[in-house]
C-alpha cells in the first residue's frame, strides 16, 4: 500500500523487527536519540535526495520545533501529542516562510540561502526570552501522551518515539512513491523538461520543502520531550552538517539510509565518548572512508550490490 | 592471503562497533565516579583529561585500596551537546551503576543534568559550570557546586578592584545572556563598591573575531577598568587586540572569565598585568605546590587551575564521606550522602578548610590575581601575583538572593 518493492518490504520488516528488539539489548535512551536523529535525516533526505537541493539550514527547523515543543509542554502543560504536533507545525510555518524565499535559487546558492536564513534563526534563539539563551530551556517535564500515557518511563517513551520515527518514515516513503514524488524526481533530474511539460516546479518544490521541514520539526518536537531540554546546539549550524553527514554516510537518496546513517553517526558520538579526543578524529576518518569508498553510503552500496533500490 | 580493499574496508566497519561490546559490569558495593567534561574542544585545557587525572590522583592520596574500597573512575566527552551529556548519564546511572558525576562544564550541559540526577537520586559534584543558577532558581539537593560562579567572579573581579583604585569601568560584553548578566552583576557591584561605569560596548556573539573598534570606544572612555564579560576563544581575542592597541598600558584589563590555562595560551607578553579571579594557584601555598608536584608528571602540559583542583577536592572530599558512612549507605542514596557531605566539615591541602552550604554552595575564598611581567616571572607557570583574598562569606551570593526553592524559610 505504500509502494515498497519486495526487497523494500523485506527491509522494512527488518528494521521494525530490530526496533522493537533493540531496547531489550541496547539503552533505550540511546536509541531515542538515534531514531530522532534519523526522523530528522528522513525529512532532510526528502530535499537532498528527492528534489536534489541541498539545505544547509535544516537546524533551524529541528531546533525551533524541539523549542516550541519544550515551551509549550513546560508553560503551558499540554499533552505530549500536542506538544510534538506543535513542533512539527512550527517547522512547517517557518519552512514556508523560508523557503518561499530559498527555492527560487539551486545548488549552492539554495545551501547558502538556507544557511543564512537558518544563522538569523539560531540569533533569534539566542537573543528570544523565552528560550533562555545558552542554558536552553532546561527541566521539561515529558507529561502525558493522550491524557492517558504516562511518558516518564523510559519504555514507554520509548514506544511513542518509536512510533513516531515509523509515521515519519513512512509518510517520507509514501510522499516518494507518490505522483507527486515522481514529479519531485522529475524536477531533479531536469527542471526546464518538468517546466515544459507543464508543472509549476517551485510550488512543487516548496511544498516538498515545508513537507521536509515539518517533520524535521517533529522530529526536534519528540527529541526535546524525550531529554526534557531544547537548547542551542539544535539550531546550530553543525547540526545541519551533521544531518548531511548522516544521510551520505547512510545513502543519498535511499530510502533506509537516512536510518542507517543515523545509526552509525550516534553510536560513534555515544560510544567513542570515553575516549576522549579521538570522537571527532574518528569521524573524521569514518566519513573520508565513505566518500573515498562507498560513495553511495551504506545502504546505497548494499542496493548496488544486489542491484535492488532500498 | 589476498586482502582486498573491500574486505578491508568491512573489517574496519566491523571494528567501529567493537567498543558497543562493553565488558559485563562491576558487582557488589564498588563506587563509581563519572567525569563528564570536554575533552575534543574549547574547554580542553581549561577542564578536560587533567580533570580526570586529578580525581585519580585524589582516590591515590585517600589511599582508597589501603582502607579496602573499590573505588573506579570513569569519563566522557560530553561534546557540549547537552542532549549527548543527558544520554551519557542516563546510560551511567541505569547500566553502568554510576554514582557520582563530576566536573560538567557548559551551563547549558550543566543544567540539563541537574534534573537527570535529582530523578535518578544520585550525587552531582559541579566543578567546571559557571552558572549561578545551578545554586540559584535551577538547584537540587542532589548537587554541590564546587570552586566557582559567575556571581563569585563579578564580586571578587569587580568588588576587589575598585578597592585597589579601578573605579571606573567599561565593558566589553558578548551579546548573550551569560555576558551580559556577568555585565550586569560586576557593575552593581562596581557601583555599590564606590565606582562608576563609563559605558558598555555589546558585541554579536558568536562568531565576532575582531574587536577594534569597541577597544577604541573603551580607550576614548577614559575608563582606567577595561571589564571583558566574556568567556574562552573571545576572551584570548580580546585581550590579544587590546594589547595590539596598547589599551593594556592605558587601562587596566579585567577578565571576568579565565584560568591560568588561557593565560599560559596567551603568553605573558601579551597578558602581563591582567587582573582574573580562580580560587586556586598552584603556587599558593605548601600545600598546593605538593599537589602540583605530584600531579605534574600525569599532566607535565597542562598545570592544574581551578577547576582541576576541585575536582581533586570534590573526590576527596566524596571519598571521606563514604568512608564515613559506608560504601552500601552513599550508593543508596544520593540525597542523604550529599547531606553528608555538607554536615561534615572540607578540609585538604589546595582550599583549606571550608564548608558547603544548604543549597549546595561551597564556600571557599576567592582569589583576585594580576598576571606577572614576563621579567618578574622565574619558572614555567610562574604567572601570578595575588592581589586580593575575599572569604567565601564574602564573595558569594547570599542564601535569600539565590531563592533556591528546597530550602524552606
Amino acid at each position: 500500500m505504500f509502494g515498497f518493492s519486495r526487497a523494500q518490504t523485506i527491509a522494512f520488516g527488518v528494521m521494525l523487527v530490530l526496533i522493537v528488539v533493540s531496547p531489550y539489548v541496547l539503552y533505550p535512551v540511546f536509541l531515542m536519540r538515534v531514531l530522532c536523529a534519523a526522523l530528522f535525516a528522513c525529512a532532510f533526505n526528502l530535499m537532498i535526495g528527492y528534489v536534489g537541493l541541498l539545505s544547509f539550514g535544516h537546524a533551524a527547523f529541528f531546533g525551533m520545533g524541539s523549542y516550541v515543543a519544550a515551551w509549550t509542554m513546560k508553560v503551558w502543560h499540554v499533552d505530549a501529542s500536542i506538544a510534538i504536533l506543535f513542533g512539527a507545525m512550527t517547522g512547517a510555518f517557518l519552512g514556508f516562510f523560508l523557503g518561499y524565499l530559498a527555492i527560487r535559487r539551486s545548488g549552492i546558492y539554495f545551501a547558502m540561502i538556507t544557511l543564512a536564513l537558518a544563522q538569523m534563526v539560531y540569533f533569534f534563539c539566542l537573543e528570544a526570552p523565552f528560550t533562555g539563551g545558552e542554558d536552553g530551556i532546561q527541566q521539561v517535564p515529558r507529561g502525558f501522551m493522550f491524557g492517558v500515557i504516562d511518558l516518564s518511563n523510559d519504555m514507554t517513551m520509548y514506544w511513542v518515539v518509536a512510533s513516531v520515527f515509523v509515521a515519519g518514515f513512512l509518510l517520507v516513503h509514501r510522499i516518494i512513491h507518490s505522483p507527486f514524488g515522481q514529479i519531485l524526481k522529475g524536477i531533479r533530474e531536469n527542471e526546464p523538461r518538468a517546466t515544459s511539460l507543464g508543472y509549476r516546479t517551485d510550488d512543487y518544490k516548496l511544498i516538498a520543502f515545508v513537507l521536509s521541514c515539518m517533520i524535521a520539526g517533529a522530529a526536534g518536537g519528540t527529541k526535546a520531550l524525550v531529554f526534557g531540554i531544547a537548547t542551542l546546539t539544535d539550531v546550530h549550524y553543525s547540526t545541519s552538517g551533521e544531518v548531511v553527514l548522516v544521510t551520505l554516510l547512510g545513502g543519498l537518496g535511499t530510502v533506509f539510509g537516512p536510518a542507517m546513517g543515523a545509526l552509525v553517526v550516534t553510536s560513534m558520538e555515544n560510544y567513542l565518548a570515553q575516549f576522549g579526543a579521538w570522537v571527532t578524529v574518528t569521524q573524521g576518518v569514518i566519513f573520508m572512508i565513505c566518500v573515498l569508498a562507498f560513495r553511495r553510503g551504506i545502504i546505497g552500496e548494499i542496493g548496488a550490490f544486489f542491484k535492488i533500490s532500498l | 592471503m589476498n586482502l582486498t580493499r573491500r574486505s578491508a574496508l568491512t573489517t574496519a566497519a566491523a571494528a567501529t562497533t567493537l567498543p558497543l561490546i562493553r565488558p559485563a559490569r562491576a558487582q557488589g558495593a564498588a563506587i563509581k565516579i563519572g567525569v563528564m567534561n570536554d575533552q575534543s574542544g574549547p574547554y580542553t585545557n581549561t577542564t578536560g583529561v587533567t580533570s580526570v587525572i586529578c580525581a585519580k590522583q585524589a582516590l591515590e592520596d585517600f589511599g582508597v585500596s589501603t582502607k579496602g574500597m573499590n573505588v573506579e573512575i570513569i569519563s566522557a566527552d560530553h561534546q557540549n551537546k547537552p542532549d549527548l551529556a543527558v544520554s551519557i548519564a542516563r546510560q551511567w546511572f541505569d547500566r553502568d551503576g554510576v554514582d557520582v558525576l563530576l566536573d560538567v562544564p557548559t551551563s547549558s550541559v550543566a543544567l540539563a543534568l541537574q534534573s537527570v540526577v535529582r530523578e535518578k537520586n544520585k550525587v552531582y559534584l559541579n566543578v567546571g559550570a559557571a552558572s549561578s543558577a545551578l545554586t540559584g532558581s535551577q538547584c537540587s539537593p542532589n548537587f554541590i557546586h564546587w570552586v566557582y560562579d559567575t556571581y563569585m567572579l563579578s564580586r571578587s573581579t569587580g568588588g576587589a578592584m575598585v578597592k585597589a583604585g579601578g573605579d571606573s569601568w567599561y565593558f566589553l560584553t558578548a551579546d548573550y545572556a551569560f555576558g551580559k548578566q556577568l555585565a550586569s552583576d560586576t557593575s552593581d557591584l562596581v557601583r555599590k563598591a564606590g565606582g562608576k561605569v563609563m559605558g558598555s560596548a555589546l558585541y554579536p556573539f558568536p562568531e565576532t573575531t575582531d574587536f577594534s573598534s569597541f577597544l577604541v570606544q573603551a580607550q576614548a572612555s577614559g575608563a582606567k577598568v577595561l571589564g571583558l564579560a566574556n568567556a574562552g576563544g573571545d576572551t584570548v581575542n580580546s585581550i590579544k587586540q587590546a594589547a595590539e592597541f596598547g589599551l593594556n598600558k592605558s587601562m587596566k584589563i579585567a577578565a571576568l572569565l579565565m584560568f591560568i590555562n588561557d593565560v599560559h595560551a596567551l603568553g605573558l607578553d601579551v597578558a602581563q598585568g591582567l587582573s582574573l579571579t580562580e580560587s586556586f594557584y598552584w603556587d599558593l601555598n605548601e600545600g598546593t605546590r605538593a599537589f602540583t608536584k605530584r600531579i605534574l608528571p600525569k599532566t607535565p602540559k597542562n598545570y592544574p587551575n581551578s577547576i582541576h583542583a576541585g575536582c581533586y577536592s570534590a573526590t576527596l572530599h566524596y571519598l571521606k564521606t563514604v568512608a564515613d558512612m559506608g560504601a552500601a549507605e552513599a550508593k543508596k542514596d544520593g540525597v542523604a550522602t550529599i547531606n553528608r557531605m555538607k554536615a561534615m566539615p572540607v578540609e585538604d591541602d589546595l582550599f583549606g578548610k571550608s564548608k558547603i552550604r544548604e543549597d549546595g554552595r561551597n564556600m571557599i575564598p576567592a582569589f583576585l590575581f594580576e598576571v606577572k611581567k614576563p621579567s618578574e616571572s622565574k619558572g614555567p607557570w610562574d604567572y601570578y601575583n595575588l592581589k586580593v583574598t575575599t572569604s567565601g562569606e564574602d564573595v558569594y551570593r547570599s542564601l535569600a538572593d539565590g531563592h533556591c526553592s528546597f530550602i524552606k524559610a
